[in-house]
């Protein structure tokens, strides 16, 4: 195990011990263990990528973790051409989050374990994606989630951030209940969790089926699914997407590292590394195709009405990471991968952008109270306004090559539901230019909209968090340029390398139909700046038109269809009710407990009232004497 | 003739015990330093099986074997093997802990409460030693009187009603044991010796009938359900070291006696009883759990958590394989860790509080970083989050059980929400929302009180990342239970291959449920 590649996990699980443990000491120095080694992280995961790039992929067990009989399972790292990806991503935003802490969570109570539990999601994170079997990706997949839980809960004094701390690990946990039976159903197919194995010899199982209490089920897909449940937990879509606005109570940091560059990612990454299990069924890829495309339609219709800044951004990501499972679904790996990968830049910005904002506002989040802010700030408004361009696709930038490139794959893709997703994806391409830049309008441009008193203390946020914007804005531009596709001259070198772990799409577009799809999209988000720039700037009454003229639409999408309240009244409410009225009052306490308390009760009644014989007088004891012989006499006589 | 180790930590104890009684009543002082170095000693004494213990073999080990009472066959029998010497050592560890945590917090007849505590080890230690199963129900019994006391004398309010409970419980389980001890007795050829009724065969019907028997002495103890319902009155009212010696190790007696007794000598009725007992432990698994969502006193919920948690160790044992067997047996070590700390932070917080009432608290966190975040730690292990000892063993008996029976696995795992659920919302409920002014001013854990929770730290994570040294001490035995139960020594695997053959038809060899 080369030793860069340990570094790259284990540094900032060291700082995670120390600065837990000494940080509170350091005070407002704690943040610098912490910086230094994920920085040291992400230098080893950029050498990783070289080694990588240049043919020296490692896969090989640390230790061996459990044994039991047969089974073995192993701690070990795998570094492949996805993890090595994964791990730039990763670190790369992970560092300049820790950064912009720096200067967003300065002079809160609690800083050195805010940087404690970032190097603590750091080095979960890491271990999720380098694991070279799938225990280990268990591991970081449950890690991650602790550390989401703790940073969510960051201000844990308010209800709702602890609520919505718990809300985020139990709703993952049902999502895990799928994933970790499909681990045993692999354990029992392959009699290994290792991925190496597993993937060589996987074509062995394609069309197999097997019987649990009577009912047949098709290997492959059994399996496939029973991951995806994992990731749809984890990645937040339909129907488990319900954590994630809520996650937003965490400091906008996390917001941005956790809940939309990396840790939602992980479902993604689960399913484009398992996808020679996927390929194996046809019913799988149409579901991740479907529910990736419900998913995506459903958030941008969410994010059209909110007036919480970080919650429209929080449906946006629900609603993107929806285009990586239509790609997946449609067998575009890469394609995923690659929004991931774009995604992750533009939308750790807008994040931050939003950070920055709140930051200028007195922890203002709600768009209402904004406006007119682009004179006040000014890196934040261009970096903020090339983020919303990125994610609108328009033409050069990160978004555009990523999500076109997702869309031209689901609409020649041979997968049922790929024309479907095509045009779901296009229509939301359009949405999602408009609600982006309803935000951006509504932030930066018009009149100020607060109080006088923000008004004037609005100001630019410190350098310590312009930089990490401006880093990102080069992402938000640039990281698309690694995958320029053949049609518009590029070597398609992201494709090209991922190849060996993802595999080639099924099917490649025309040129002809790619530059036709292309501009399909191109102009449905182009229409959808337009309509936010006639809305929100031309003729700012529309929006109040509409809202009255379709009330209950916009109810509906207002209160985010109301998943919230049915799952309140279908699950939560029934299952305590439950515990408390069956089980707990009518079962415990009810039967059990007084047919325990009642054996006792009823000897004491028999003896109580057998004792009465014993009165101590002679004349009854000589009746029942008398009554006896009579009896015994009878009794002989009869058997005589 | 080996040194008799088994029977000095048996003894050692019992006779500290009553050299504590020499100690004048006023010198409380002395009598918790001299009960700490009688608890530490015991440790260091215990400490040799660990090294000295041959993990290659199945026999019993430090045998010490004498005749006792010759007319019956009696004998003085003890002896250690994969299964019962984790648990010594646990017991010699908790005991230490116990007295930590009762330093202040009993404050009427010290003297007699580490008394009572010391008794209860020895009787504990020879309880997981015995081997003669006459020597055995009287260790068993005998553990009865100082719980009894523990909870009657130093318990809460309504102590005696609970203690009572506890008693009669036990006793009536306890009693149709004995009956089937002596019907042993009889059928397997006028012997106590359990390894030698291990080896005989018995006839179906008298090993169902013996199996149930058992089952009344065992399953109250574990406790399974519907037999569970002495356990949160005993555990609401005894004092902090009594509810940590019954989580940690009372309760375990139940599932060691079935790993002892039920499946070496009554392997056809353990097979045919298999799919009842899982049942029985589903069943305690979702209803315990759902059954804390309901709960607003702190320790009744901790102990209802028990019955869901005990009911995945019954669930591995009887699933009869490699891995839930051992998963089984490394849970029941876990849930001693885990809810043994957990009651410890109980009756650390209590101490302070006077309360039990979950609602009473609130925004702890940051009156008592300290103190939040150990706890936080128990009760991630305690939901089984990976890299902490809870993860193991629920998944070892996960997976064990899904090679047995998937449908099995299916319904045990949505344990693992419904544990989500309600550990989370007591810890947001205890140290998360607003703080609860009532509580500003709350003493932060002392030195003392955070040595008391270090071990069991230690073995958290120590379990949860390098398993397999506590796995290794099992694998020779587990195998030689689960010959001795199914004629196989990987258990019921129900024919699932393992291993994608290329020239094979590679069906996954999941098993037919047979119904």
């Amino acid at each position: 195990m080369p030793t860069y590649l340990l570094l790259i996990p284990f540094l900032p699980l060291f700082s995670f011990v120390f600065t837990f443990l000494l940080g509170k000491r350091m005070g407002v120095h704690s943040h610098w263990v912490p910086i230094a080694t994920v920085l040291a992280s992400f230098v080893s995961a950029i050498y990783a990528f070289f080694q990588v790039k240049n043919g020296h992929g490692v896969n090989a067990d640390l230790y061996t973790w459990i044994t039991s009989g047969e089974m073995k399972f192993t701690v070990g790292f795998l570094l492949d051409e996805l993890t090595s990806v994964m791990l730039i991503v990763v670190t790369s935003i992970s560092s300049l989050v820790h950064v912009y802490s720096v200067g967003y969570m300065k002079g809160e109570d609690g800083y050195y374990r805010f940087f404690s539990f970032l190097s603590l999601f750091t080095f979960s994170m890491l271990m999720l994606v380098l694991g070279n079997n799938f225990l280990q990706l268990f591991f970081g997949w449950e890690a991650v989630g602790l550390s989401s839980y703790l940073l969510i809960g960051f201000y844990y004094e308010k209800v709702s951030a602890a609520d919505a701390g718990k809300k985020a690990f139990i709703v993952n946990r049902f999502g895990d209940f799928g994933f970790i039976l499909g681990l045993f159903l692999i354990y029992a197919t392959f009699g290994t969790l290792h991925y190496e194995p597993i993937f060589a010899q996987v074509s062995q199982i394609a069309n197999q089926t097997f019987t649990i209490l009577g009912m047949t089920f098709n290997l492959p897909t059994a399996i496939a699914l029973l991951l995806f449940c994992g990731a749809i937990g984890k990645s937040a879509q339909l129907p488990l997407h319900v954590w994630l606005p809520d996650a937003m109570e965490g400091p906008t940091p996390v917001s941005a590292l956790i809940h939309a560059a990396t840790m939602v990612t992980a479902g993604v990454f689960l399913v484009a590394r398992c996808n020679p299990i996927f390929e194996l069924s046809m019913t799988a890829l149409n579901v991740v195709t479907i529910i990736g495309s419900i998913t995506c339609l459903f958030s941008a219709t969410i994010a059209l009405t909110q007036t919480d800044i970080k919650r429209v951004v929080a449906y946006s990501t629900v609603s993107q990471l929806a285009y990586m499972f239509i790609a997946c679904g449609v067998g575009a790996y890469s394609a995923g991968v690659f929004h991931l990968f774009t995604h992750a830049y533009f939308k750790a910005l807008l994040f931050l952008g939003c950070g920055s904002i709140i930051l200028g506002m007195h922890h203002e989040q709600d768009v209402k109270y904004m406006g007119g802010l682009k004179k006040y700030m000014p890196i934040t408004y261009w970096t903020f306004l090339l983020a919303s361009l990125s994610i609108s696709g328009v033409p050069g930038l990160a978004g555009f090559f990523s999500k076109d490139e997702i869309l031209a794959m689901a609409y020649v893709s041979p997968v049922g539901a790929g024309k479907f997703a095509w045009f779901i994806g296009t229509l939301v391409a359009g949405i999602t230019a408009f609600y982006s830049f309803r935000l951006f309008f509504l932030i930066f441009h018009g009149e100020f909209r607060g109080t006088q008193h923000q008004k004037e203390h609005l100001h630019e946020s410190p350098k310590v968090v312009t930089i990490p914007l401006i880093c990102l804005a080069i992402g938000a531009v640039a990281a698309g340029w690694f995958g320029i596709p053949a049609v518009l001259g590029g070597g398609a070198h992201w494709g090209h390398f991922l190849e060996p772990v993802v595999g080639h799409p099924h099917v490649h577009p025309s040129h002809a139909t790619e530059y036709i799809l292309m501009a399909i999209s191109v102009g449905a988000g182009a229409f959808g700046i337009f309509l936010a720039w006639l809305f929100y700037l031309k003729f700012p009454t529309i929006p109040q038109t509409i809202r009255e003229s379709f009330p209950k639409l916009y109810t509906l999408s207002l209160n985010k269809y109301f998943v919230d309240e049915i799952y309140g009244a279908t699950i939560i409410k029934p299952f305590l009710s439950m515990s408390n009225n069956i089980i707990l009052k009518f079962f415990d306490l009810g039967i059990i407990e007084n047919i325990v308390n009642g054996i006792p009760k009823f000897i004491g009644y028999v003896s109580g009232s057998i004792r009465k014989v014993q009165d101590g007088l002679v004349s009854h004891y000589l009746a029942y004497m008398g009554s006896g012989v009579v009896v015994i006499i009878i009794w002989m006589y009869v058997r005589a | 003739m080996t040194f008799p180790i088994l029977s000095l930590l048996i003894f050692f104890p019992v006779l500290g015990g009553i050299l504590l009684l020499g100690i004048g009543k006023e010198n409380v002082k002395g009598v918790k330093i001299m009960a700490l170095v009688i608890s530490l000693l015991e440790f260091v004494i215990s400490l040799p099986l660990w090294f000295f213990f041959d993990k290659t073999t199945h026999h019993m080990q430090f045998v010490e074997r004498h005749s006792w009472i010759k007319l019956f066959n009696i004998e003085y029998y003890l002896g250690i093997d994969g299964i019962s010497v984790l648990f010594v050592l646990l017991s010699a560890l908790v005991t230490i802990l116990c007295v930590l945590v009762s330093w202040n917090s009993i404050e009427i007849k010290v003297k007699e409460f580490f008394v009572s505590l010391l008794l209860l080890e020895g009787a504990m230690i020879g309880v997981f030693c015995a081997l003669d199963f006459f020597l055995f129900y009287i260790f068993w019994e005998a553990m009865l009187i100082p719980m009894f006391l523990l909870i009657g004398v130093w318990g809460g309010p309504n102590r005696i009603y609970a203690t009572t409970k506890f008693f009669l419980y036990t006793l009536v389980g306890s009693l149709l044991m004995l009956v089937g001890i002596i019907t042993l007795y009889m059928q397997g050829g006028n012997t106590f010796d359990i390894l030698a009724l291990a080896e005989q065969n018995y006839p179906v019907k008298l090993q169902l009938i013996l199996f149930w028997a058992f089952f009344a002495a065992f399953a109250v103890k574990v406790p399974m359900w519907p037999v569970h319902t002495w356990l949160p009155d005993a555990h609401t009212e005894a004092p902090a070291a009594g509810s940590v010696v019954l989580a940690a190790i009372l309760i375990k007696m139940g599932a060691y006696g079935f790993l002892r007794f039920s499946m070496p000598i009554l392997p056809e009725a353990t097979s045919a009883m298999m799919i009842p007992m899982l049942v029985l432990s589903l069943i305690g698994i979702v209803y315990g759990g759902l059954i804390c969502l309901a709960q607003s006193d702190l320790k009744r919920l901790i102990a209802y958590s028990s019955v869901s948690h005990m009911g995945f160790v019954t669930l591995g044992i009887f699933a009869l394989n490699t891995q839930s067997v051992e998963g089984g047996i490394l849970q029941m070590i876990n849930h001693g860790v885990v809810t043994g700390a957990l009651f410890l932070g109980i009756g650390m917080v209590y101490e302070r509080t006077h309360t039990r009432k979950i609602s009473d608290y609130g925004g702890l966190a940051t009156n008592m970083p300290i103190f939040a975040s150990f706890f936080l730690l128990f009760t991630l292990a305690s939901v089984g989050l990976p890299g902490t000892n809870g993860f193991i063993g629920e998944l070892l008996i996960l997976l064990g059980s899904f090679l047995t029976r998937p449908w099995v696995a299916l319904i045990a795992a949505s344990g693992l929400i419904i544990g989500a659920w309600y550990m989370l919302w007591l810890y947001q409920r205890i140290f998360f929302n607003p703080v609860n002014a009532r509580w500003n001013g709350i003493r932060e854990l002392g030195l003392r009180e955070i040595i008391t929770f270090l071990p069991m730290v230690i073995l958290i994570f120590w379990i949860g990342l390098y398993p397999n040294s506590m796995l290794d001490y099992m694998h020779v035995s587990v195998a030689h239970l689960l010959d001795q139960v199914t004629g196989n020594p990987a258990g019921v695997t129900s024919g699932v291959q393992l291993g994608v053959d290329a020239a094979a038809n590679v069906v996954p060899h999941l098993p037919q449920v047979s119904h």
